[in-house]
C-alpha cells in the first residue's frame, strides 16, 4: 500500500501496510540516517519530525504519515550548510559514536523551534526521550545551548 | 612550522557524517540478494539436546538452516582457551546459547520461522551463583568450576593481621551491567569457497574476528577480510562477542551463497551477549590507631558465566587494581574467576577494575571510620608515592601526586564545608545529603607482557597529492580514534589535521595494531602513529626532499615529489616496550602496566527517605592522564564514563531468573537519561608520560572506576547506613534503611 507524504520537502510515496512502522518505510527509501536502537520507543534514535512534532518512528504507524510533512536527519541541513544545531554538535563534542545523534539533533531542532532561548533544564526535559550512552549528555546540553545562541 | 595540533579541541573527523545522518553503520548496507539471519537459542540454562523438530507449517525449503554439523572448520570461538562453540550440538551450558541459524530474504519470515523450531532439552541442574559454583556440587567447567586463579602478594599479611589491634572486615558485591551501546550488534557476511569470507560490521577488534573466522572455516587467514563499519558504541561489548555474530552470519552466507545480514534486536542483544562480570570481594584490613594501613587482604571473585571467553584477563586486571593507589607493607590479593550457567560475561569498560575498586574504596571509608579519621585524611596518610611498590611488584617511578588530586577535588566540590553542613542539617530532614569520595588508578594498555605479545603495527603513508594516510586496525567507536590519530600524525609531521586521513579499518588494507580495548588506543597505538609519522618525515629529510624546518606546503610538495620518484612513501612502526619495563609471566610479578592514570572523584548526593530514591547532585572528576591530546574529546570520555558509573551504581540492575535476563529491554533496564545526571565537572592535571604520544596516557576506562564507590560513600555519609551491594536501587536501600528509620 502507498502512503503519500512530504519527506524532507519532497512529495514522496512510502510503501507498506498502514500499521507497519514509519521507521522501516523511511529507511526503505534509502534515508538510513534514522536509526533503530530499541524498537520500543525508549531510546529515541529513530526520532523524526512529523508536522513539526518529534515522534519515535519505530512506534508510529505509517498511516500517521498520510499527508504529513516529515523531516529526517537528512533534511536538517540546507544543502551543504549545516543547521546551527549540527554546527554546535561538531563544535562542542555533542556527537561521539553518532548512533543517537540523528534523534538528538532532531529533538534539539524541535526544542529550539518552540523555545528559542532554552534554559539547561528545558534542554534536559526536551532530550529526556533520547538516550546517549557515550557522552553523559553534558556536551549535548552545551551543544544545544550553543546552537540557541547562534540562531 | 604549523601551530601545535596537540592540546587543541580539533573537531571530530567523521563528525559531519554523523550529524547529517550520512555515516554508514552496518544496518545501513543492503547488498543485492541479501538474506536476513536469525538465531535459534536455548531456552534453558543447562541440559542435553535430545531432539530438534521443524514445524511442517513452515515451508522450510525456502529457508537456509545451519546447525553445528554445517561448520567447515572448528566449532570453537577462537579467543583464550577456545571452549565456546559457535553452535551447541549436544549440550547447552547457558540460556540463549545459539543452536541453529535460519536465513530468509524476508526478515519477518525468518523471525517467524524461528518460533516454529522446537528444541527438546533434557535439563541438568544449573549452577547460577558464585556460591553454587564454588560449592562444586555440579561441575560445569574443568575439574572445579574455576576458569582462572591469580594471587599477588607482598610482605607477611597473616602476621600483620594477627598482630594488629584493629582489623576491619567487609564484603562487597557488584551486579552484572549491560554495555547498552545504542547500536545493537550486527554483521553482514559474504562467503565463497573459492574467495573466502568477508564481513562488514559493528566491532572494536577487526583482527579478533579475522582470526576467529579463519578457524571457523578452516581457511588461511589471507582468505578472510574484516571491515569495520561506523560503530555505534562498544564499551567492551563489541570486543569479543562480534566474533560470534560474524561467524554466524558467515556460516549462513557460506551455505546459501548469498550475502547475509544479522542485526540483533535490543532484547536479543541484552539477553544473549556479554555483560560486566558480577563480583564479590572480601576485605580484611589491619590499620594502626593513627590511620596507617598495615595489611590488606583481599579475596576477589568474578562470575565468568558459562564459557571462559576473556574472564582470565578481566580477573587479572581486577586483581592487580584491587589494592588501589595506597602504600601498604603487606598486601595479598587472591582472585578467582568461576563458571556459572549464564551467558558468558565479558569485556566492559574498566575490565574487572571497577568491581575490585568499588570494594576497596567503600572499604577504605569504613576503615577510616573505624579509626575515627575523616575519609580524605585517612587516604592522604596512605597514598602511594614515587618509589613505593604495588603488591604486584611494580615500583612507582612516575611523579604521581595523589594528594594534589585530592586537594583539587575537595576544593572543586567544596567537600569539607558541604560535608560539615550536611552533617549539621540532615537531622530529621526527609531528604538527607552526603559527600563521598574515591581515589583510584587505572593501568593503561595490556597487562604485563600483553603488549609485547600483540606486536602491534601501524603504517603511515604519504599520497601523491601530498596528504598522509594512517593505516591501523584501531577502530573509531565514538571515543575519538580518528581525530586523535590525525592530531598526533599532524603534529609529528608539521601539517594540519585536515591533511591526515585515518583509513577505515579493513584487514585487507591495515596492519594488525591490536584490539581497540584496555585504554591502549591513544597511548600505545597513538605512539606507533607518532613514530611511523616521524619515519615518513625522516625519509623525506634524509633523502633530501625536505629541510629540517619546513612549511606545510613544502611538506606536501616533498611528499608528491618523493612518490613521483620512488613510487611510494611509507613507514611502519612496531611496538617495543619502554626501556626498563620488566614482567615475569610465570611468577606474575613486575611492571603490570607501563603507566597508570590517577584520579580522585567526589560525589554529592541526596537521599529521599520517603521514596528511597538517590539523586547525584554534583560530580567532580579530577584526573591525571598525561598530556591531553584533545580537551573536548578527553572531557567527553570522562563524562561518558562517569555517566556509566552512575548508572552502574544506582540504576542498572540485571534481573536474573533461572539464568536468563528477565529485564532485557530498555523499558525496564534503566540507564541514565538527560534528567538523571548531575553536572559532571572534569579537571585534568597534565603530567606528560615519556612513552606516550606527545606525553599522553590511556583515558577511556579510568572514569568507570570511581563513580560507584564515591556515590556509595556519599550515601553512607548522608544516611549512616553501611551500603555495600550494587546497584543501590530504591528497593535495596529501603530494605537497609527501614530498620534504621522505623
Amino acid at each position: 500500500m502507498t502512503t503519500n507524504c512530504t519527506l524532507n520537502g519532497r512529495r514522496t510515496s512510502l510503501q507498506g501496510h498502514p500499521m507497519s512502522r514509519l521507521l522501516d518505510a523511511i529507511r526503505a527509501t534509502g534515508l538510513t540516517g534514522t536509526k533503530e536502537g530499541c524498537g520500543e520507543g525508549e531510546c529515541g534514535a529513530c526520532g523524526v519530525l512529523l508536522d513539526g512534532a518529534l515522534v519515535n518512528s519505530c512506534l508510529t504507524p505509517l498511516a500517521h504519515a498520510d499527508g504529513a510533512a516529515i523531516t529526517t536527519i537528512e533534511g536538517v541541513a540546507t544543502g551543504q550548510m549545516l543547521h546551527e544545531v549540527q554546527e554546535a554538535f561538531l563544535e562542542c563534542g555533542g556527537a561521539q559514536c553518532g548512533i543517537c545523534t540523528p534523534g538528538m539533533v532532531l529533538a534539539a531542532v524541535e526544542l529550539l523551534s518552540r523555545t528559542p532561548e532554552p534554559t539547561e533544564e528545558d534542554v534536559r526535559v526536551a532530550l529526556a526521550g533520547n538516550l546517549c550512552r557515550c557522552t553523559g549528555y553534558m556536551r549535548i546540553f552545551e551543544s544545544v545551548l550553543e546552537a540557541a545562541k547562534r540562531q | 612550522m604549523n601551530p601545535p595540533q596537540i592540546g587543541r579541541p580539533a573537531r571530530r573527523k567523521e563528525g559531519r557524517a554523523k550529524v547529517t545522518g550520512q555515516a554508514q553503520y552496518v544496518d545501513d548496507l543492503s547488498p543485492d540478494g541479501l538474506l536476513h539471519g536469525v538465531t535459534v537459542r536455548s531456552p534453558v540454562a543447562r541440559g542435553r539436546i535430545t531432539s530438534i523438530a521443524f514445524d511442517p507449517v513452515i515451508p522450510w525449503d525456502e529457508f537456509v538452516v545451519v546447525s553445528a554439523a554445517d561448520i567447515p572448520g572448528k566449532n570453537r570461538v577462537k579467543l583464550i582457551v577456545d571452549d565456546q562453540p559457535y553452535l551447541a550440538s549436544d549440550v547447552v551450558n547457558h540460556a540463549e546459547e545459539p543452536i541453529l541459524l535460519i536465513a530468509h530474504a524476508d526478515r519477518a519470515k525468518a523471525d517467524a520461522a524461528r518460533r516454529h523450531v522446537t528444541i527438546v532439552i533434557d535439563p541438568l541442574p544449573p549452577v547460577l551463583t558464585i556460591d553454587d559454583s564454588l560449592a562444586a556440587r555440579e561441575i560445569i567447567w574443568g575439574s572445579d568450576n574455576v576458569f582462572k586463579r591469580y594471587s599477588v602478594s607482598k610482605g607477611d599479611v597473616d602476621r600483620a593481621l594477627a598482630e594488629s589491634a584493629i582489623v576491619v572486615e567487609g564484603e562487597y558485591e557488584t551486579g552484572a551491567q549491560e554495555q547498552l551501546y545504542i547500536e545493537p550488534n550486527g554483521m553482514i557476511a559474504v562467503a565463497d569457497r573459492e574467495r573466502g569470507v568477508t564481513v562488514w560490521g559493528s566491532m572494536q577488534c577487526p583482527y579478533y574476528i579475522h582470526n576467529a573466522l579463519a578457524g571457523l572455516f578452516g581457511i588461511p587467514e589471507e582468505r578472510v577480510r574484516v571491515v569495520q563499519m561506523a560503530t555505534g558504541g562498544g564499551f567492551g561489548g563489541k570486543e569479543e562477542f562480534p566474533s560470534v555474530i560474524a561467524g554466524h552470519a558467515a556460516l549462513l552466507a557460506w551455505k546459501s551463497g548469498r550475502p547475509v545480514k544479522m542485526i540483533y534486536g535490543r532484547t536479543e542483544d541484552m539477553a544473549s551477549t556479554t555483560k560486566r562480570h558480577p563480583a564479590r570481594t572480601k576485605h580484611r584490613t589491619a590499620v594502626s590507631r593513627d590511620g596507617r594501613l598495615l595489611a590488606i587482604d583481599i579475596d576477589f571473585i568474578i562470575d565468568g558465566g558459562a564459557y571462559c571467553t576473556l574472564s582470565p584477563v578481566v580477573l587479572s586486571r581486577g586483581t592487580i587494581h584491587a589494592g588501589g593507589p595506597y602504600a601498604c607493607p603487606n598486601v595479598r590479593v587472591q582472585g578467582r574467576a568461576v563458571a556459572t550457567n549464564v551467558p558468558p560475561h565479558g569485556a566492559f569498560r574498566g575490565f574487572g577494575a571497577p568491581q575490585s575498586i568499588f570494594a576497596l574504596e567503600r572499604h577504605m571509608d569504613r576503615v577510616a571510620a573505624a579509626v575515627g579519621i575523616s575519609p580524605d585524611e585517612f587516604r592522604r596518610r596512605n597514598f602511594i608515592k614515587p618509589g613505593d611498590t604495588l603488591a604486584v611488584g611494580q615500583t612507582i617511578s612516575e611523579p604521581v601526586n595523589m594528594a594534589a588530586l585530592l586537594d583539587r577535588a575537595m576544593e572543586a566540590s567544596d567537600y569539607r564545608r558541604k560535608r560539615e553542613q550536611f552533617a549539621r542539617e540532615n537531622g530529621k530532614r526527609a531528604i538527607k545529603k552526603g559527600m563521598g569520595l574515591a581515589a583510584f588508578m587505572h593501568g593503561a594498555g595490556f597487562t604485563g607482557s600483553g603488549e609485547v605479545h600483540l606486536q602491534s603495527v601501524v603504517t603511515v603513508e604519504g599520497t601523491a597529492e601530498g596528504c598522509v594516510r594512517v593505516l591501523s586496525a584501531s577502530t573509531e567507536i565514538g571515543q575519538g580514534t580518528n581525530t586523535i590519530f590525525s592530531q598526533i600524525a599532524a603534529e609529528a609531521l608539521g601539517v594540519e589535521c585536515g591533511d591526515i586521513e585515518v583509513v577505515q579499518p579493513d584487514t585487507s588494507v591495515v596492519p594488525n595494531s591490536g584490539p581497540t580495548v584496555a585504554s591502549r588506543t591513544c597511548m600505545v597505538v597513538g605512539k606507533l602513529v607518532e613514530t611511523a609519522a616521524l619515519g615518513v618525515r625522516h625519509s623525506l629529510i634524509d633523502a633530501g626532499y625536505l629541510r629540517s624546518v619546513y612549511s606545510r606546503t613544502e611538506f606536501q610538495s616533498a611528499c608528491s615529489r618523493y612518490i613521483a620518484d620512488f613510487g611510494s612513501l611509507r613507514a611502519s612502526s612496531q611496538y617495543s616496550p619502554p626501556p626498563g619495563l620488566r614482567w615475569d609471566d610465570e611468577k606474575y610479578v613486575g611492571d603490570a602496566y607501563g603507566t597508570y592514570g590517577w584520579a580522585v572523584y567526589v560525589a554529592e548526593v541526596s537521599v529521599d527517605t520517603t521514596t528511597w530514591e538517590i539523586q547525584v547532585d554534583d560530580f567532580v572528576a579530577v584526573q591525571e592522564v598525561g598530556r591531553v591530546i584533545n580537551p573536548t574529546l578527553a572531557a567527553g570520555q570522562i563524562e561518558g564514563g562517569v555517566a556509566q558509573g552512575i548508572g552502574w551504581a544506582l540504576y542498572e540492575d540485571v534481573v536474573w531468573r533461572e539464568g536468563r535476563m528477565a529485564n532485557a529491554q530498555m523499558t525496564n533496564y534503566i540507564m541514565p537519561t538527560s534528567m538523571d545526571l548531575p553536572p559532571i565537572r572534569v579537571y585534568f592535571e597534565e603530567t606528560p608520560y615519556l612513552h606516550g604520544p606527545a606525553g599522553a596516557k590511556g583515558i577511556g576506562e579510568l572514569p568507570m572506576d570511581g563513580p560507584a564507590p564515591a556515590i556509595f560513600n556519599a550515601v553512607a555519609d548522608a544516611t549512616g547506613v553501611d551500603v555495600r551491594q550494587l546497584p543501590l536501587t530504591p528497593e535495596r536501600l529501603m530494605a537497609l534503611m527501614e530498620p534504621v528509620t522505623a
